[in-house]
């Protein structure tokens, strides 16, 4: 009699997991399917699902009318370049507060964190007269700037609960052996610590990737990425959804493609610490 | 050469103090331990030897030489951790080399001499595997091949044996020891374990609360302990200690007698008792006594003993080996 609940109770949970994954998925899957319509039937009632006209017209006239390979660079420069940044200042601050703590450590993080409560509307208009006078707006440093201080405060956070885990009699040991803080660092620090730098990178690279909130606000045409792309397709002559879809699917799809292949990195970066 | 001298070091973390001024000379390839209850500050001494804590104020000397603000790469020592702390991401070679590699030595002379260390220790057949794919015993030798092999100053344990079982841990005892004889290299050895301290070195420390109540061979203290706690401390099982009236006919304060020194008989002179439990441990029976006034007593004898729980005995101490303390605690000699 358990064994049979046990199993209902697995089935259900399956399902319900199943169930989840595809609400969850289903506006890609959407998306995907409306960017091989026409314009026509893509606004149509009822909506097809899968019985209609296959075409990839919407994916030749987004190329044709747009640079893609242009805002892709930039997004391809700005992410990994922030995610770069991020990771160069993340490391010896994650290292210090880890390994030589001090009584306000927990304080510093916590600050750290609180500035992702901040939304970030609330200081756009300081933010954007700042990069006006800097000659920052549209440049991609501006952008490198701005997504890698979005991104530091979690890069920090997550290369600090790594750091916790490793033992510091080893650390030690290695400073007994003649390392000193570089070497230590590079030889065993960083070896040590990689599954977590490549989680924390990929998570930094996708966030930076998908910003649009600064990215829109800040640049509108030599260092626009990906996200201008897109909302390129919302004007005022109306919505061209299709072609919206299109545009969006080659915007999500290299990131899409990484985050898939290194799927497995990525869940145990987010779950980190969160069981033992 | 390895002669460590520490000069009044003490050491606080904020406001409390974990040593309270340490003075003491390690001899140039002498095996030093260093014992002492939880908390009393031995591994601390150890990391202050080692680098790994910086001196709140004194020095330390490695060959007459200041070392006190050097940092720990820079000392010439070699530490083998309770935890190893071997690195994980490296294959035995990798662990046994590291320190030589951080030295700058050519590929072929690291190779040469970690070849060397791991024959030492028999740890050859394992020298391209991972320390996850080692045994605990096996792990120690690594940790024990990284120190041997940049041939250091001296050797810091810190309780390197206490993560083994106790059949591999005598057995590396053992080997520690010969070890050491070997290569002639200063040790020094924190452990809690005095029966570790006792069978390995040629000098123990104890240490109380953060100072050294007393230094000296393994026998000095055994035989004369310079106080109470010291006299407590060595010897397995614990010396008794009896104060009051049966004190005062030696003019002492306190007097100890350890278990092994009580003659136990069923009818004679001595402190009458009666049995609580008793150990048959077939080469030693161990009795725990209500002796009344005298308190609860521990009575060692060789043997079998034929005596069980509800026996009425009398302990008598013997007159050679009886301690005598003052009030304070404090040795009283002749």
């Amino acid at each position: 009699m358990a064994r049979t609940a046990k199993t209902r109770h697995k089935v259900l949970m399956t399902a319900a997991a199943w169930l989840s994954g595809l609400l969850i998925f289903f506006p890609i899957l959407w998306m995907l399917l409306t960017s091989f319509k026409t314009e026509l039937r893509a606004v149509s009632t009822p909506p097809s699902f899968l019985l209609f006209h296959w075409t990839l017209e919407n994916y030749a006239s987004v190329l044709q009318r747009s640079a893609y390979l242009h805002y892709a660079l930039n997004s391809v420069i700005t992410a990994g370049g922030s995610t770069l940044i991020a990771l160069l200042l993340g490391v010896p601050a994650a290292w210090s507060m880890a390994f030589s703590a001090t009584a306000r450590t927990r304080s510093i993080l916590l600050w750290m964190l609180s500035t992702k409560m901040m939304p970030p509307v609330a200081v756009l208009v300081p933010i954007y007269l700042i990069y006006r006078d800097l000659g920052l707006l549209d440049s991609k440093a501006g952008l490198v700037l701005i997504l890698c201080l979005g991104n530091l405060p979690l890069a920090i956070w997550m290369l600090f609960s790594y750091f916790k885990e490793i033992p510091k009699d080893i650390l030690e040991a290695a400073r007994v052996d003649g390392a000193g803080v570089g070497r230590e660092l590079i030889h065993v620090l960083l070896p040590m610590a990689l599954p977590g730098l490549a989680s924390t990178s990929l998570l930094s690279l996708i966030l930076a990737w998908n910003e649009s909130f600064w990215t829109l606000n800040l640049s509108t045409s030599s260092a626009a990425p990906l996200t201008t792309f897109i909302a390129s397709y919302s004007s005022p002559e109306g919505l061209f959804w299709a072609k919206l879809s299109a545009a969006s699917t080659l915007a999500i799809a290299p990131i899409l493609v990484l985050g898939w292949l290194s799927q497995r990195q990525l869940v145990r970066g987010l779950t980190f610490g969160a069981v033992k | 050469m390895g002669r460590i001298t520490l000069q009044d070091v003490h050491k606080s973390f904020g406001p409390v103090d974990i040593i309270k001024g340490a003075a003491l000379d390690v001899a140039d390839g002498s095996f030093v331990a260093f014992v002492g209850p939880s908390g009393c500050g031995k591994t601390t001494l150890l990391r202050l030897i080692a680098g790994l804590e910086d001196v709140t104020s004194g020095r330390i000397l490695i060959d007459g030489v200041d070392v006190t603000g050097v940092p720990p790469a820079r000392r010439g020592l070699s530490m083998v951790f309770q935890s190893y702390a071997l690195y994980p991401h490296m294959s035995v070679r990798g662990n046994i080399g590291f320190a030589l590699k951080m030295a700058g030595l050519p590929k072929a002379e690291i190779s040469r001499k970690v070849e060397a260390a791991a024959g030492t220790l028999n740890l050859t057949p394992f020298l391209d595997r991972k320390p996850r794919e080692l045994s605990g015993g096996q792990r120690q030798r690594v940790a024990i091949g990284r120190a041997i092999v940049r041939h250091p100053k001296a050797f810091l344990f810190d309780e390197p044996l206490s993560n083994l079982d106790a059949a591999l841990r005598v057995q590396m005892r053992l080997e520690i020891s010969r070890l050491q004889r070997q290569l002639g290299t200063t040790a020094v050895y924190v452990t809690h374990d005095q029966v570790e301290a006792m069978t390995m070195a040629d000098t123990i420390v104890v240490l109380n609360a953060g100072k050294i109540e007393q230094c000296g061979s393994p026998l000095a203290l055994y035989t004369t302990p310079c106080n109470v706690f010291v006299a407590g401390f060595i010897g397995s099982p614990r010396m008794n200690f009896i104060s009051g009236e049966a004190a005062g006919k030696y003019g002492a304060a306190t007097i100890g007698v350890r278990p092994e020194h009580l003659r136990v008989a069923r009818n004679g002179d001595g402190w009458p008792g009666v049995i609580m439990a008793a150990e048959h441990l077939g080469s030693d029976t161990l009795l725990y006594v209500n002796a009344g006034a005298a308190g609860t007593l521990t009575a060692r004898s060789v043997g079998e003993l034929q005596l069980g729980a509800g026996d009425r005995v009398s302990l008598a101490p013997e007159s050679a080996h009886i301690h005598r303390f003052d009030e304070f605690g404090r040795a009283l000699r002749v």
